[in-house]
């Protein structure tokens, strides 16, 4: 009956995502009173779940599974549930998560809600909350089914340490015919994506032009930050599509997001109304991003960024 | 090859979001409905493998007779044909049920949905519609091609992308880059014209029971006004943004 998290890893170690629904899974197995038992996938070094309450490990190391695969890495966790009897499935919001979870919902005749961001409402129905509508509504949801799959957004419910014991265990489970073949990965590894990042600055047409793009990465850089731009910026073709957020390009739930040159237009606030705190640097006061913001500052990028990495520097060599 | 979009009638992306009936519906009171930005990259994409493969293609929505003037805009971009599965949508696992009934019946090698709407951002119809039809699926597709029957995929991984390559019949999640926003297509008056002409087949919705129930919905509290720092004075901002938000 424990909670089951599927928690991710990268090269051998965990994402923060993993430690972070690892976080949800217990407050859930709290309400439920029963214990959680983490699944993953080829990750030697599991101790760190120990930190974030989880009781037990199920290893699983295969050959087969090195690249994801989301038929073979649901059929994986669908064993897990079984063998744990699981009634609660917790997921994260990645590109993987969100491309095997809907077929192991049909795999366990589960009812699977995705973007949810805090701890269920009650678990007698089965409620939780989840940003709908793009970020401009939230909905409670019930879950009717017997086995249930919850999928956490980024950055909703943060890291709860608790101790346990993380006991691990090796697991084999069968692994199905994987008729979905990667057969090339391009993957930038000095970068901090969008999806995983806590902090994006991101550039708008505010910048004139890609030549300019400099700063934005300076400012980033300084941040551990992750870069990203807005749509006519990437229409333009000064910056590639996948740094394109906003409703048709990729969500933002990060933990600060900053804008520099980029008006607000209602399809660009949608995208990133996730992250909690927004920053918006622009010279035109009257720019819609202004009443989406928590701070602000009026004034020319092209002055106010160069001085605002300096003091950045100073302030992190203070820390 | 017979290729099957999924139309999801939503909003329109300016539209302001209010609730009727004690917040337990959308109050459609006013709203401009367009086709789901994300199921229009697929659209598109459908009509190159038309025009260049000479793919047939029907487009089908899961809802009311309102939906109908969508469907007849996806006529007039230049699909074959359009079917309404009449039922009013409750959540997705319904949706992708009926779809999948749908998929079956017609028998189609290339199945295309947005990889989530823009008003409910559940997910999971594509693939749901997949695991019920028992075909590959790719998610947040940016790339397709099919020679034969097989298929070559480009897709969005968190940091970059990856090349995956499997076979028909599949299911695509798709969005912005499986063709671009400037390939998007306005619909003339010819293709509008010819779209009355098109059929628009209605099929009953077989009985399926929901997995979720949506209970209500809220709107996010209003936001206090923004806090104006002086470009002459940015150790403030980084100040409240390391004490007051504490964020860096």
């Amino acid at each position: 009956m424990s909670v089951l998290v599927y928690t991710e890893s990268e090269q051998g170690s965990f994402k923060k995502i993993a430690l972070e629904v690892a976080s949800y899974a217990k407050a859930v197995a709290n309400q439920l009173g029963t214990t959680v038992t983490a699944v993953t996938i080829n990750t030697e070094d599991t101790s760190a779940l120990a930190n974030y309450g989880v009781d037990k490990v199920l290893k699983v190391s295969h050959d087969q599974l090195s690249n994801f695969n989301a038929k073979g890495y649901a059929a994986v966790i669908k064993q897990a549930a079984e063998k744990e009897a699981a009634k609660v499935i917790i997921v994260s919001s990645s590109a993987n998560s969100k491309y095997l979870a809907p077929l192991l919902a049909i795999d366990l005749n589960a009812g699977y809600v995705t973007n949810v961001i805090e701890a269920p409402e009650s678990t007698s129905p089965f409620t939780v909350k989840r940003n709908a509508f793009t970020n401009k509504a939230f909905e409670l949801t019930q879950i009717n089914t017997d086995i249930k799959i919850v999928s956490i957004s980024n950055n909703s419910f943060g890291l709860v340490e608790n101790n346990a014991q993380a006991t691990a265990e090796d697991f084999s489970p069968s692994i199905p015919d994987l008729t979905v073949t990667v057969e090339s990965v391009d993957k930038a590894t000095d970068k901090v994506s969008i999806a995983d990042a806590e902090i994006v600055v991101s550039g708008g047409r505010g910048l004139k032009g890609p030549e300019n793009w400099g700063m934005i990465e300076e400012l980033a850089d300084v941040l551990g930050a992750a870069t990203a731009c807005s749509k006519p910026v990437s229409d333009l073709g000064w910056r590639p599509h996948a740094e394109h957020v906003g409703q048709t390009g990729k969500p933002v739930a990060s933990n600060l997001y900053i804008a520099i040159g980029i008006s607000g237009a209602i399809q660009h606030l949608a995208g990133i109304n996730a992250s909690k705190v927004k920053v918006v640097i622009n010279n035109d006061a009257d720019a819609p991003f202004f009443k989406a913001a928590d701070y602000g500052v009026v004034g020319d990028a092209f002055e106010v960024v160069p001085q605002l990495i300096e003091k950045l520097k100073a302030f992190k060599a203070q820390q | 090859m017979k290729i099957l979009v999924c139309i999801s009638h939503v909003p329109d992306t300016t539209s302001k979001i209010n609730f009727t009936d004690d917040n337990s519906k959308f109050d459609t009171n006013g709203v401009q409905f367009v086709i789901n930005p994300n199921d229009e990259f697929g659209l598109t994409r459908a009509m190159w493998f038309k025009e260049q493969q000479g793919a047939n293609v029907t487009v089908v929505n899961v809802g009311g007779q309102e939906t109908e003037p969508t469907l007849r805009k996806a006529l007039a971009i230049g699909a074959d044909a359009a079917i309404r599965v009449n039922m009013q949508a409750t959540d997705g696992f319904s949706v992708a049920k009926q779809l999948a009934n749908v998929v079956k019946e017609g028998g189609y090698d290339l199945v295309i949905a947005g990889r989530e709407s823009i008003d409910y951002n559940g997910s999971m119809v594509p693939g749901m519609v997949a695991g019920l039809t028992n075909a590959n699926f790719v998610n947040k597709c940016i790339g397709l091609t099919v020679e034969g029957s097989s298929v070559t995929a480009l897709r969005e991984i968190d940091g970059g992308k990856e090349t995956v390559s499997t076979t028909l019949p599949v299911v695509i999640g798709g969005q912005k880059g499986l063709v671009e926003e400037s390939d998007l297509r306005i619909p003339n008056m010819r293709g509008i014209m010819m779209a009355r002409k098109k059929p628009l087949t209605v099929v009953e919705a077989t009985e399926t029971t929901p997995e979720t129930t949506s209970i209500k919905f809220e709107k996010p509290a209003a936001k206090g006004a923004v806090k104006l720092v002086s470009p002459d004075n940015l150790d403030e901002l980084i100040n409240l943004l390391h004490n007051e938000a504490k964020v860096i």
